[in-house]
């Protein structure tokens, strides 16, 4: 129908376009579409059931959308419709996430968690698996880089000291940042795009303001983000772009400044905003 | 979650901290056990049916017997809750006092047992009995490690993992006796027939949830089962295959006559039966010990972490690019192939296989084994095979009551240490120290 | 014609049997989460004790008649009732909320020991017995060939049915049901609105065990050979009907049940008996790979 949006191709890194999905008679996406752009953090904020989180899972391949397209562009490369990836695929095409109800590998070491997040690159230099059993591939080298990208990750989210703990003994907060730290490993040279569903649930005003910084760090090493968040003080400090879904469909897309004002949006907080945070 | 009505009566929490209860409770307690007892023993053990010489059925009464048994419940009731305090029999995870010696003393524990088994052949002055009792231990011990692969890495609960060993046997039983095909040609075949099967099953199951895996696992091995039993101008239904070649030391075969193209000629010794039973103890230990090397070597690296991501959160491994069907499948070709060379030494050794060899209890026992080793625990395992099959072998004076015992062993060791003998989990990699990982965050899969 | 409506009277009151034992299965399985591997030797003993029973009556010359049918299924189920609520508290209670195999393998120790305590207690060699019920009703006739239904199969077939609603009354109308329906969708939301969770579960496997005694009664007037070994075929055929009808389903469970019974009867009939358990179990995979939770099983919805 509708284009997306006017702006250039080669801006972007995702392009949502119409995407609807129903579960049985409900919709719980209505033709939704926004881009966002590279290098940029975009928000995806909205009521309780308004739908983000379905959108993630679209988005990330755990529910194939009922219509509509899911684009990715990376730069230098062919756009991926992603709408058409299996899961993991799409994880390999530089899409990691990480999940509201944390999901970490709780019985193994936050370490281990890390490397599992580099599964792909360290099987193919194991020589699936049957050259490093044998002893014959350059297997060891390349687990050394993995620890290395590990212990680098570990060290920017402050877990070099939790490293060998196991990922379920962690506080709930280290668990946030090794789930987003095991998101960061995930693509060779980090992802393209980063989701985060609600990565500030449950944190305290201090790490929030942690994890904020993080995010900008993340930002900054060349990885777009893409948030839902409930933590309005975390969304309005760092986001570039803000989209605003209720009721499953898209009810702004602006600036951080102009949401905040948007008559609609307001609307469609009120009522909740009086019982939360 | 149920702790809080866990104890009906709410009285006495604590268990083992307590004083132990007052005489007065404790007969009580003892007298309820022994009535229960006496309501399942009267009709079944009072009542004996029993064909009478004319052919109809007849009932014997026994009622000594139910007095008997009555009486052991009530005393041994009262015997357990006067030393242990009423709620001593409660599942812990906690390592009891030897597992932790156990683990203190786990870096010289497992090469300790490897080089007992090493040596046993020699302690034993071959001593048949003895040496086949160990062959009978590795073999249940690789079978164990083998199932390990599946379930307790990867997380993948296989009721029917007897089915590997069955296609693995009969294939070699089938590839020697009509084709002539040597030993060390038939082994290779039959871990790769077993895990073309592996496969085969796999595929199109694994992306079932827990139980309907498990289901579908256990069908798959009655099948084979029933297949190898009924196609008769295949495998002799049930008469089996018989006349199965003993395995050769490299060529060189096992015989009595001396001549120097034998084993006994070509090293010089003196001919003796026990030659070929070392052979086969060394021959197990070694693929035992392969399927060890290979399970250990891989959870060090990406496959096996993978296995083991998979057991716990298969959504989060999706979401990290791991594909999942593949390390699944992975997982269980391999297990299935290690069942398939178990199988092949099963069908050397008897020289002889038949379908009632790989029955269904035959897979619950490979299971028992691996829970109660302890899910993942390569040592844990192995002790769990010692004590179950060499423990029953030991208990053969008990006669028709040994399979009781042993499935009564089962129940309480497993309501005891649910978790198993080592509940605990090593990690594959760390920066500084490893560390144990206790057995409650370690997940068990759902698939 | 004919023969095929023969197949098809056998193949109902088996597969009756059959969902008896699925239901218990099920209940079992919605409630608690676990596969009672027992369950089969369950019902081994409920025709075991409705051996004894008749065997008693005998003695005393009152094997006659509907009433000492009655005082069979009676006496059975509440034996074999007895057994299933001892077999909870001593054997699965205790690991309740731990880990999802370690009561899978009691379960499997316990059905061991079940079968083995039978051997013992009542000896290897398979018991037969007269038939209670000989004859039956002539449906119709093509031919040379009979169709018959026998009285023990409209017993079957009717006590089944009635079971069942009695059952399905318990389940949807009393207190009980409710609370059973309680702790299935959440155990720890039920102990905390005040419903004694331990109590519920053990009723299920009261009831379950009540049920596989109707099915070994049953299995017993309609075969009148047992042994200590039946139950595990027969407890793995239920178990199969339950997963082909969706575990946790309790009309998934009968009507699995109906289906494997008549599966292996039609199979039996047309095909070969020795493949009948092949076809039971590969038409349970090919259910499965195409409906991944059976046939009313309700469909898993993956929360991520």
């Amino acid at each position: 129908m509708k284009p997306p949006a006017a702006r250039a191709h080669r801006d972007m890194i995702l392009e949502v376009a119409n995407l609807t999905m129903r579960f049985g008679g409900l919709t719980a996406v209505d033709r939704v579409s926004f881009t966002a752009l590279r290098g940029e953090i975009t928000a995806l904020i909205g009521p309780n059931g308004a739908g983000k989180t379905t959108l993630f899972n679209c988005i990330t391949g755990f529910y194939r959308p009922s219509e509509g397209a899911i684009r990715l562009h990376r730069p230098g490369a062919l756009p991926v419709d992603l709408h058409r990836l299996a899961g993991y695929r799409i994880a390999r095409s530089g899409v990691a996430r990480t999940f509201q109800n944390i999901r970490l590998f709780p019985g193994m070491t936050a370490l281990e968690n890390l490397l599992v997040a580099q599964h792909n690159t360290l099987m193919a230099a194991s020589g699936w698996a049957v050259g490093a059993v044998l002893g014959l591939s350059r297997y060891p080298a390349a687990e050394r880089a993995a620890i290395e990208v590990a212990r680098r990750w570990l060290l920017a989210t402050h877990l070099l000291d939790r490293a060998d703990d196991p990922a379920g003994a962690l506080p709930y907060g280290a668990q946030r940042r090794l789930e987003i730290a095991r998101a960061m490993c995930s693509s060779p040279g980090g992802p393209a795009l980063l989701c985060l569903d609600e990565p500030a649930a449950g944190l305290n005003p201090r790490e929030s303001e942690e994890l904020a910084r993080l995010l900008l760090e993340i930002r900054a090493d060349g990885t777009s983000i893409l948030l839902i968040e409930h933590d309005m003080g975390v969304v309005m400090k760092i986001s570039d772009r803000v989209v605003v879904l209720d009721h499953g469909r898209r009810i702004a897309d602006a600036a951080p400044a102009a949401v905040r004002s948007d008559p609609k949006v307001i609307a469609a907080y009120l009522g909740e905003e009086g019982e939360e945070e | 979650m149920t702790q809080a009505s866990d104890d009906r009566s709410g009285e006495s929490r604590g268990g083992l901290n307590r004083p132990p209860l007052p005489i007065p409770r404790a007969l009580r307690d003892a007298a309820i056990a022994a009535a229960i007892a006496f309501g399942l023993f009267a009709v079944m053990v009072g009542l004996r049916t029993e064909v009478s010489p004319t052919g109809a059925l007849v009932l014997r009464q026994r009622w000594a017997e139910v007095a008997m048994l009555c009486g052991i419940v009530f005393a041994g009731r009262l015997a357990l809750t006067l030393w242990l305090g009423r709620r001593a029999l409660r599942p812990t995870t906690a390592p009891g006092p030897w597992a932790v010696r156990l683990q203190q003393a786990g870096r010289f524990f497992a090469p300790a047992l490897l080089a007992a088994a090493l040596v046993l052949p020699i302690v034993s002055g071959g001593d048949r009995y003895l040496l086949d009792l160990g062959i009978l231990v590795l073999t249940y011990v690789m079978l164990g490690w083998g199932l390990n692969i599946v379930v307790g890495l990867a997380g993948l609960l296989d009721l029917g993992y007897v089915a590997f060993y069955g296609i693995g046997a009969y294939s070699y039983a089938l590839l020697s006796t009509h084709f002539g095909l040597s030993f060390w040609i038939g082994l290779p075949l039959a871990g790769i027939m077993a895990a073309f099967w592996g496969v085969l099953l796999g595929f199109p199951v694994l992306r079932l949830r827990g139980d309907y895996l498990a289901i579908v696992t256990l069908a798959f091995g009655e099948i084979i089962r029933v297949v190898l039993n009924n196609w008769v101008s295949l495998t002799g239904g049930p008469n089996g295959v018989s006349g199965i070649p003993r395995p050769s030391f490299f060529g060189l075969p096992f015989s009595m006559s001396g001549e120097p193209d034998t084993f006994a000629g070509f090293f010089g010794l003196e001919p003796s039966p026990s030659h070929r039973v070392i052979f086969l103890y060394y021959l197990i230990l070694g693929l035992a010990l392969l399927t060890n090397w290979v399970t250990i070597r891989l959870r060090r690296q990406p496959l096996g972490r993978a296995w083991e991501a998979l057991r716990e959160d298969e959504i989060a491994c999706r979401a990290l690019g791991i594909n999942v069907t593949v390390t699944k499948l992975s997982a269980f070709a391999l297990g299935a192939m290690f069942g398939g060379f178990a199988g092949a030494f099963f069908a050397t050794r008897q020289a002889f296989v038949s379908p009632e060899s790989f029955t269904f209890i035959e897979s619950a026992i490979i299971l028992a084994i691996v829970v109660l080793g302890g899910l993942g625990s390569q040592v844990g395992v192995a002790v769990a095979a010692l004590v179950m099959i060499g423990g029953f072998e030991l208990f053969r004076d008990l006669g028709e009551y040994r399979m009781l015992v042993f499935g009564g062993v089962m129940v309480v060791i497993m309501i005891l240490r649910p978790r198993g003998l080592v509940g605990t989990r090593t990690p594959s990699v760390a920066l500084g120290e490893k560390r144990a990982i206790g057995g409650d965050l370690v997940g068990e899969g759902r698939g | 014609m004919a023969y095929a409506l023969q197949q098809l009277i056998n193949g109902i009151s088996l597969g009756m049997i059959y969902g008896l034992i699925a239901v218990g299965y099920t209940m079992v399985y919605g409630i608690i989460g676990m596969i009672n591997f027992a369950h089969g030797d369950v019902f081994m003993i409920g025709a075991f004790i409705a051996l004894i029973t008749a065997l008693l009556l005998s003695a005393g010359g009152m094997l006659d008649g509907p009433a000492a049918i009655l005082l069979m299924l009676l006496i059975s189920m509440a034996f074999t009732a007895f057994y299933g609520w001892t077999m909870e508290r001593v054997a699965y209670r205790p690991l309740r909320g731990s880990f999802r195999l370690a009561p899978l393998i009691t379960a499997i120790g316990l059905s061991i020991v079940l079968q083995n305590y039978v051997q013992v207690s009542q000896g290897a060699r398979v018991k037969p017995m007269e038939a209670l019920l000989p004859g039956g009703i002539e449906v119709m006739r093509d031919g040379g060939f009979v169709v018959q239904l026998s009285f023990t199969q409209m017993l079957i077939i009717g006590v089944t049915l009635a079971v069942l609603a009695v059952f399905t009354l318990l389940v949807t109308r009393t207190p009980l049901g409710r609370a059973m329906r309680a702790c299935e969708q959440d155990r720890k939301m039920a102990a905390l609105l005040g419903i004694d969770t331990d109590r519920t579960i053990s009723l299920t496997f009261v009831i379950g065990a009540a049920l596989a005694a109707v099915a070994g009664t049953m299995y017993l007037l309609r075969y009148g050979v047992i042994d200590f070994y039946i139950g595990f075929l027969a407890g793995v055929k239920a178990f199969t009907a339950a997963v082909l009808g969706g575990i946790g389903s309790l009309p998934g469970a009968v009507l699995g049940g109906l289906l494997i019974g008549l599966i292996e009867t039609f199979w039996s009939a047309y095909f070969s008996v020795q493949y009948k358990d092949v076809a039971a179990f590969s038409i349970l995979v090919l259910t499965l790979i195409f409906l991944p939770t059976g046939l009313l099983g309700r469909q898993e919805v993956e929360k991520v």
